[in-house]
């Protein structure tokens, strides 16, 4: 073993220490029983909480929502921008930083400016449950992560050949984005997707500012309170949901790779 | 070619594709500069010029993937110079990459008719044919990334013959292949589309690509057209220096009578092969450089009247680098 081979050893042996132990702390913890032992009580009280589950249905409801309207927004713009006005592109990219590097609490503070200031049948409709009033603000906050997922995407297909050839062939503009863009581009638009749920059922800040306390980041931080043991379950379940979703988008995503690498670099056999 | 003055309305029935007075500008640049040329029915006609002469801006202009700045274009008589790309009814064949990545070859084949509204059983036999037809019957369920460069081609050939398009258009489809394929599927394309008997504009950057399968060669040069003529007038007649010099290699020498004569006030264009290398009455040189070509050898010889390209057929006893020898106009 050469010298940097041991050093890369170490170094993940302790990169390795430093995410398990919290994990396993965490899983030692959440399986005490109440009367001293282990057992798995704390996880069967998560799907015995009525309140718990009916959080989770609401912030799974925003999520896919939220993702929804990302992808509408962001998929059609991000094609557009690199076919039409790729001066623009840089700009764009710099703009999507902007919610990035704005902390989400000035636009909570924002939001609550205008919740508590601006009166009217449709604000109000629009405040009234949490689904209506957190999905536009969480598209904002998805818009950046999910713009640089499918732009990666497209950069990474002849975008402007396949939607030339489509055009060619007979196909409009809408035809040409869902049967020939979409489908090669189709691991960027679920990683876009996948870091839109993540970031929706882990808001805790705006959701709190607006005080809607039914979505499930806020749940497992009060259930915490009385029962810190069912509250650990709880983030060790949901980011075992999280790996979940990765390992099956990482899967989709490398089968369509092995599939679209349709751009050979030369001609790889004879004709 | 003597110039026969037509009525427009004459030229529109009998032209396939015609381009009229069409400029296209970018910014400052001028892409096109009022390009006339119309292309008959049923011929090849090879668009040829260096990058940036404004051939791929014709073509897609005639595709409809760009608008003119002034100007007008007509497929089979009809003005289409606003019509959209997706209802132009062209088909056509990109420099590589344009097959649909997660579609297998016979499902590319079938785009075109599925756009088309054809139903799926004519769909899959007209694919098949298709498939058939440029040699990769058995390849139909493969995806391009399966494929060499060569069978992508072929495919996309496949695809864009496959809605009987009424011109076929072909963007350096070669340029991205190995030399041997290139020359393979070059004949090809020049086979199939004398047997489907479609009008096809080829834009080339390649001389010898050109002259090799057109039924016409027009020679662009920054956005201007410079010569349109079967490939034999285009080689021994070049109507401007540019062609000369463009289209194969050309020698201008000062000739008196037919023989190089320095100081002669008349001059002419030669090709190598019309060189003659250690002819008797010839003028003295030195050999630069010897490039063997297989049949012939390229001599560069530097004369009183400058360097000469001379094509010498391949034998023993050729001067070598350095050696003197004699270059004259032969026969």
């Amino acid at each position: 073993m050469t010298r940097g081979r041991r050093w890369r050893v170490v170094v993940l042996a302790l990169a390795a220490l430093y995410f398990l132990i919290p994990l396993i702390a965490s899983a030692e913890f959440s399986l005490r029983a109440p009367g001293g032992g282990y057992g798995v009580a704390n996880y069967t009280r998560i799907a015995e909480d009525p309140v718990l589950l009916s959080a989770l249905f609401t912030s799974l409801r925003i999520a896919v929502l939220t993702a929804v309207v990302v992808l509408l927004l962001v998929v059609p713009t991000a094609v557009w921008v690199r076919l039409r006005f790729p001066s623009l592109a840089a700009v764009l990219e710099s703009a999507t930083i902007l919610p990035i590097v704005i902390p989400p609490v000035v636009m909570a503070a924002g939001i609550a400016f205008v919740q508590a200031n601006l009166g009217g049948p449709v604000f109000r409709a629009l405040f009234d449950s949490s689904t209506s009033a957190l999905t536009p603000f969480y598209v904002i906050l998805a818009l950046p992560f999910a713009y640089r997922a499918v732009d990666n995407g497209l950069a990474a297909i002849p975008l402007r050949t396949l939607v030339e050839a489509a055009r060619n062939l007979g196909a409009g503009m809408t035809t040409a984005l869902v049967r020939v863009v979409l489908p090669a581009v189709r691991s960027a638009v679920l990683g876009a997707a996948f870091l839109t749920l993540a970031l929706v059922l882990g808001e805790i800040v705006i959701a709190r500012i607006l005080l809607y306390t039914d979505t499930f980041p806020i749940a497992v931080v009060e259930v915490g309170r009385s029962a810190a043991g069912v509250s650990v379950a709880l983030s060790l379940a949901s980011l075992l949901l999280t790996w979940v979703l990765l390992l099956a988008v990482s899967f989709v995503g490398s089968r369509r790779r092995r599939s679209s690498r349709s751009r050979p670099s030369a001609p790889r056999r004879n004709p | 070619m003597t110039a026969v003055q037509k009525s427009p309305a004459e030229t529109a029935t009998d032209a396939a594709v015609e381009f009229r007075g069409v400029s296209r500008v970018f910014g400052e640049t001028r892409a096109l500069d009022g390009l006339d040329l119309a292309l008959r029915r049923g011929e090849l006609l090879a668009l040829l010029g260096p990058s940036g002469c404004g051939k791929t801006t014709a073509l897609r202009l005639l595709a409809g993937f760009d608008r003119p700045t002034s100007g007008e274009i007509r497929i089979d008589g009809t003005d289409v110079t606003g019509v959209p790309a997706s209802k132009r009814d062209t088909g056509m064949v990109f420099q590589a990459y344009s097959l649909f990545p997660t579609m297998t070859a016979a499902e590319n084949v079938a785009f075109g008719l599925r756009m088309r509204k054809v139903g799926g059983a004519e769909r899959s036999r007209r694919a098949a044919e298709l498939l058939e037809l440029v040699g990769l019957g058995d390849r139909g369920g493969s995806y391009p990334h399966e494929l060499s460069g060569g069978q992508q081609q072929r495919v996309a050939l496949a695809r864009a013959l496959a809605v009987r398009p009424s011109v076929l258009l072909l963007d350096e489809p070669l340029s991205a292949l190995d030399a041997r394929v290139r020359v393979q599927l070059r004949d090809e394309i020049r086979r199939l589309q004398l047997a489907e008997g479609i009008t096809t504009l080829f834009v080339t950057h390649d001389q010898s690509e050109a002259l090799a399968v057109a039924d016409r060669v027009a020679v662009l040069n920054a956005g201007r057209m410079e010569q349109v003529d079967v490939p034999q007038e285009v080689y021994a007649r070049p109507a401007t220096p540019f062609v000369a010099e463009f289209v194969g290699v050309m020698n201008t020498v000062p000739v008196s009578g037919n023989r190089i004569t320095p100081g002669a006030a008349e001059t002419a264009q030669v090709r190598p092969e019309a060189l003659l290398v250690g002819a008797p009455d010839g003028l003295a040189g030195t050999v630069l450089t010897s490039t063997f070509l297989g049949p012939v050898t390229r001599l560069v010889i530097r004369t009183e009247v400058g360097e000469l390209t001379a094509d010498a057929v391949t034998r023993p006893g050729l001067p070598g680098i350095g050696d003197a020898t004699t270059v004259q106009i032969s026969g």
